[in-house]
């Protein structure tokens, strides 16, 4: 069991949707996460590196801000196994670079858009991650 | 400058990725679990991060150009193809079984679990050789989304 916190997730949604509109007002640049990684492992240096680099560098060090409001770093809980992490990072990794997008880029970024190619990418996506976890825990869990 | 406002705009949806639970697969997991231990927090998350959005974007576009300069880059794409739609299932199957996504993790990483640090590697290691089997298949690849 995980605690039903609507009021700090929400409150979490409004501070991502307040970044990914700043990235794209001072930058110019969609907040897919996939995408800004990705741009990091390109086989030739761009212009683009620093900006990445910078950002990501932001979103390693957030923990440190939440220890200095909080005075508690979070709490994460990893349930999965190291096998069936690396797996599960392994498909993420290939499906992100064939859709073109993860949770950030279409769920956020393309939805906000009305794209309709992230509209379906989405709902794909979040489909197969339920009966993912219906089948782990369900039909081989128990 | 350019550099400053990217690390203090990371900082921002690095604290909102924590506050709200998406870096915690416990909780996304539960989330997916709809015949189990079913945790809707995280319908929240993408009801504010969407609201938020949609309206910011409408804001930011009608500047005509970011503060920074040059131009605003959007995706291009139009179609709907198996790439798009093969991918994104694949994606989901990989999230459901770890509970992170892309940008779950990266702010996780910041507290150096070697469960995170492993699901970083393998994600990596995943978009090396989808870029090398589209390579193979000779295929344009546009990872910008």
């Amino acid at each position: 069991m995980t605690e039903f916190t609507p009021f700090l997730s929400f409150a979490g949604g409004i501070l991502i949707g307040l970044a990914t509109v700043a990235l794209m007002a001072v930058h110019g640049r969609i907040a897919g996460i996939n995408g800004i990684v990705s741009g990091l492992l390109a086989t030739q240096l761009s212009s683009d590196w620093a900006w990445r680099a910078a950002f990501l560098g932001g979103l390693i060090a957030s923990p440190l801000i939440m220890l200095g409001i909080t005075g508690e770093l979070p709490r994460i809980d990893i349930p999965s196994s190291p096998a069936v992490l690396a797996v599960g990072g392994f498909l993420t990794g290939i499906g992100t670079t064939y859709g073109s997008g993860c949770t950030s880029g279409h769920g956020v970024c393309g939805i906000s858009r009305l794209s309709a190619r992230s509209i379906v990418a989405t709902v794909t996506f979040m489909l197969t991650a339920i009966v993912t976890v219906f089948v782990t825990r369900h039909v081989f869990g128990g | 400058m350019k550099l400053v406002s990217a690390f203090a705009i990371g900082l921002l949806f690095g604290c909102g990725i924590l506050i709200s639970g998406m870096g915690d697969p416990a909780k996304v997991l539960n989330f997916f679990d709809l015949a189990g231990t079913w945790d809707p927090s995280l319908a929240f998350v993408m009801g504010g991060a969407l609201i938020v959005t949609a309206i910011g974007y409408r804001l930011a576009f009608r500047m005509g150009q970011p503060l920074l300069g040059g131009q605003f880059n959007l995706p291009t794409k139009q179609d709907l193809d198996v790439k798009l739609i093969g991918g994104s299932a694949v994606f989901g199957i990989g999230w459901g079984l770890s509970g992170f996504c892309p940008g779950g993790l990266v702010p996780v990483l910041g507290l150096g679990l070697p469960g995170a640090l492993l699901t970083a590697a393998t994600i990596v290691a995943g978009i090396l050789t989808a870029r090398w089997m589209i390579s193979m298949s000779n295929r344009k690849l546009t990872a910008e989304a």
